[in-house]
């Protein structure tokens, strides 16, 4: 008897199990939703660096690599396998087979190599071309000498080599960068110019309908190379639609993701609502708020007064000003970047000391300097609390109000724009990789006119000592090259060509029917804003 | 008449060609550089460099202009720097909303802004018109995204009369036209009442009366058109404000119209859109004061056209 029961016991909990494990892959089918303020500029992979294409491009293409979606983890995805040479110098893919294009014909190492030859290419204007820059062959393609990259070879149909000029930690991750995915060639020929607007690709959405202004409507692949994805039928992306606008649809279930986010006006209604609760997913940007000091003018060509200004800003009350979406930063790399440290004190909120600061470098009387600053809210008011922080210690800011593009090219000079709070326009990682949070903005060869390094540091030892690091490309070395990353930016923070200020705290706020295979994927870190693969409707289950 | 309207279309040449040199060289001006907006913020000196020579933004101002001037003769309005579109492309979509939030919006002007001129003219230094004078004012003086959103939170979110926003249906054109049309009647109450308040005050009217027509007779067959030019003057002028699009209304319904193009390219420096949407208003404004002008002769027979 006692057997008989523990056997029937058994055998329900077996098959509860498989029913349960059954039920973890979800079904296809369904639509959804997602709007956006600004037009979608483009959809060809080489040029596209929006927010809102970017998601957009990695469901329409494949590349090589990608991410476990949610994460930050490295994946494959073209490639089922890969082999580094000891050296770390050569990279060989073997690509997946019976990968096919939305034109029917077959993917090949081929493939690959035209890609890449094509976003290195200047006639392609791809702003993702630098990224390559470690590849045989680069110099001469990107000086407009050669149209094809000599380190880049299809050794077979299913297998493509490329050699480096170096080892390059970063390597696997600019091939997840979307500068990397297959387009086709005979698509791009024919579309010329246009390509962008008539995307071809391999990803697990194909382009449907696109009324320019308007509308864009994605379908499933239905030949997508991993079987059972994606889940859902259909996604209809509506442009032009306000944030406001867009939360308000929301709420009455027409929209099913506000692309840009919850419109501060809503912020703190929406984030106390129960009802809502669990429709909130939050997530942290791998991205710092910053205020840059011109290390090459005077009085910020003197450290103390660095340190001076990054113990005036009290930050807490900026993060304040922003109904808290964000977290307080005491460094450069935001947490969840390796090379982050815990641990790490930075400056204290001392208007006191700060002054002495001040007066140990000669400016017991403070001084004048200039405030730039992006003129969208909440910026002007972050900056206006900016400038009290700093009268409090002596140092009267006039604040310069304008538009992006021209903040941007200010600091790109040498002799202008002091001062530069980053909101708006502030750096966030191309992919999860510290070397991606110094080079473009606090390398040396960055502190030139129109760069991002609006601070114009440079400091050639790091820049070496980066450069080491990079290097090692060995995966088993990841932890010593986080930890070398790490103790690059502590000894940057000690030169404080910067304040950082905040880590901003995305919300995603979605509707009932839909739902991600893991919550993260509301937030993607690398699918920004949200990952279309891994989102199922609710409904069809 | 035909040499009138040619003279005038040479005069509208020469207005839109100095209107592209004066656009043409403010955008040159600007400090943003397109080439480094389009390399995009992790490129090099040298990408910066072939995208500026690619796209002859190392050339001379008067060399680019005159480049610029020639593929606009063959029609050619360029390429956008961000979207890589034909610049015609973009424009020639957002035509047709832009041209239907145009009729309904004016539509609604005229209907409610005529209306309460006419009364309130006709009612003169009653409280019935200093009332409706007060209302035309508030309509002037109200911003058009507080409004926009209150009609849009009352009718459509709260009473679900109509569609949030969007843009396909008449249904969708009813609070847009709504929120542009209060705005803007109350310009054309004014206009209409100071006007008809002129002609009211003529003999020739008494005249009408004294024949023995009804009121209604001779307001509408003999007062109203002479007072009505002054409003067709503005009416051209109005659709040429509306050609150059109407941003804020357009955000806020997510209206498909040619002002949230310029707004998308104002902020992106994306040149091309920006001078190709400025000479197209110029060319919409230039037309409506075109038109305005030939259709006055039709209303008064006095006006001669010189």
């Amino acid at each position: 008897m006692h057997f008989l029961r523990e056997g029937l016991l058994a055998g329900a909990a077996v098959l509860a199990l498989s029913l349960a494990s059954a039920q973890a892959a979800p079904k296809q089918g369904g639509a959804m939703t997602v709007t956006y303020k600004d037009d979608v500029a483009t959809l060809d992979p080489a040029i596209g660096y929006d927010w809102q294409n970017w998601s957009m491009i990695k469901s329409l293409f494949s590349r090589l690599m990608d991410y476990e979606p949610g994460t930050a983890t490295l994946a494959k995805d073209l490639a089922d396998s890969f082999d580094i040479s000891p050296d770390g110098t050569i990279y060989t893919f073997h690509i997946h087979h019976g990968v096919k294009f939305t034109n029917g014909r077959e993917l090949t190492a081929e493939d690959v190599k035209y890609s890449l030859d094509r976003t290195v290419n200047p006639k392609t204007q791809s702003p993702g071309a630098s990224f390559f820059h470690s590849m045989k062959g680069y110099d001469d393609v990107a000086a407009g000498k050669a149209d094809s990259l000599t380190g880049v070879t299809a050794v077979d149909p299913y297998t493509i080599k490329i050699e480096l000029t170096q080892p390059d930690a970063t390597f696997l991750q600019v091939l997840a960068l979307n500068f990397a995915s297959v387009v086709p060639k005979e698509a791009v020929a024919e579309a010329g110019a246009d390509f962008g607007k008539h995307p071809v690709g391999s990803g697990a959405f194909r382009l449907a309908e696109w009324m320019l202004g308007q509308r864009l409507v994605l379908d499933r692949n239905k030949g997508y190379f991993k079987p059972g994805l994606p889940y859902l039928d259909r996604i209809t992306f509506e442009v032009g639609q306000e944030p406001l606008v867009a939360q308000l649809r929301l709420q009455r279930g027409e929209v099913d993701i506000a692309g840009d986010g919850i419109p501060p006006a809503k912020f703190l209604e929406v984030m106390q609502d129960p009802q809502y609760k669990d429709l909130i997913v939050q997530g942290h940007e791998l991205q710092t708020g910053y205020l840059t000091m011109k290390t090459t003018l005077k009085p910020f060509s003197d450290v103390r007064v660095r340190r001076a200004v990054n113990m005036a800003v009290n930050k807490e009350r900026i993060v304040r000003i922003i109904n808290g979406r964000a977290a307080v930063a005491n460094q450069i790399l935001p947490p969840g970047m390796p090379g982050y440290d815990a641990s790490y004190k930075g400056y204290p909120y001392d208007p006191a000391k700060a002054k002495a600061l001040l007066k140990e470098a000669g400016l017991a009387d403070g001084f004048s300097t200039e405030l730039y600053v992006n003129n969208t809210d909440p910026n002007p008011r972050i900056a206006q609390a900016i400038q009290q922080d700093l009268a409090a210690v002596g140092i009267k800011a006039a604040i310069k109000s304008l538009d992006q593009a021209n903040v941007i090219a200010a600091g790109g000079e040498p002799d202008q724009a002091p001062l530069v709070w980053s909101g708006g326009m502030a750096w966030s990682a191309d992919f999860p990789d510290p070397s991606d949070f110094f080079g473009p903005i606090l390398g040396c060869a960055s502190a030139s006119k129109g760069g991002w390094n609006w601070a114009y540091y440079c400091n050639k030892d790091l820049d070496q000592q980066g450069i080491a690091a990079d290097a090692m490309a060995d995966p088993a070395k990841a932890g010593e090259r986080a930890k070398k990353w790490g103790g690059i930016f502590t000894k940057v923070m000690e030169d404080a060509p910067w304040v950082p200020i905040f880590n901003e705290t995305r919300y995603t706020i979605h509707s009932a029917r839909i739902a991600g295979t893991n919550n993260d994927v509301f937030v993607d870190p690398v699918h920004t804003p949200v990952n279309y693969d891994a989102l199922y409707a609710k409904d069809v289950q | 008449m035909a040499a009138y309207c040619a003279r005038r279309l040479v005069q509208s040449l020469l207005i839109l060609l100095g209107v592209s040199i004066i656009t043409f060289a403010l955008l040159y001006l600007l400090p943003a550089d397109p080439a480094r907006q389009i390399a995009g913020r992790s490129a090099t000196p040298e990408m910066v460099a072939s995208i500026r020579h690619q796209l002859g933004l190392d050339q001379p101002f008067y060399l680019q202009y005159l480049h610029y001037a020639g593929r606009l003769l063959s029609g050619d309005l360029g390429r956008s720097y961000v979207q890589r579109t034909d610049v015609t492309a973009l424009i020639l979509t957002r035509l047709p909303p832009t041209l239907v939030l145009m009729v309904g919006s004016i539509a609604t002007e005229l209907a409610l802004g005529l209306v309460m001129g006419m009364t309130a003219a006709l009612k003169r230094n009653t409280s019935v018109d200093r009332v409706l004078m007060v209302i035309s004012f508030v309509g002037v003086s109200a911003p058009q995204f507080v409004l926009g959103i209150l009609l849009l939170y009352v009718f459509a979110v709260r009473l679900a009369w109509f569609p949030i926003g969007g843009y396909g249906s008449l249904r969708q054109l009813v609070l847009p036209a709504l929120t542009l049309g209060i705005l803007g009647a109350g310009w054309y109450a004014r206009m209409m009442r100071s006007s008809l308040l002129d002609v009211l005050q003529q003999d020739y009217l008494r005249t009408a009366h004294a024949k023995g027509l009804s009121g209604a007779v001779v307001l509408l067959r003999h007062a109203l058109p002479n007072a009505i030019l002054p409003v067709i003057a503005m009416i051209g002028l109005d659709i040429g404000t509306f050609m150059s699009g109407i941003v804020v209304v357009e955000s806020v319904f997510g209206w498909p119209g040619i002002g949230q193009l310029t707004w998308q390219a104002i902020q992106r420096v994306d040149i091309p859109i920006i001078m190709g949407v400025t000479l197209v208003s110029a060319c919409a404004i230039v037309l409506g004061n075109l038109l305005a002008d030939l259709i006055a002769p039709t209303i008064d027979p006095r006006i001669k056209l010189r």
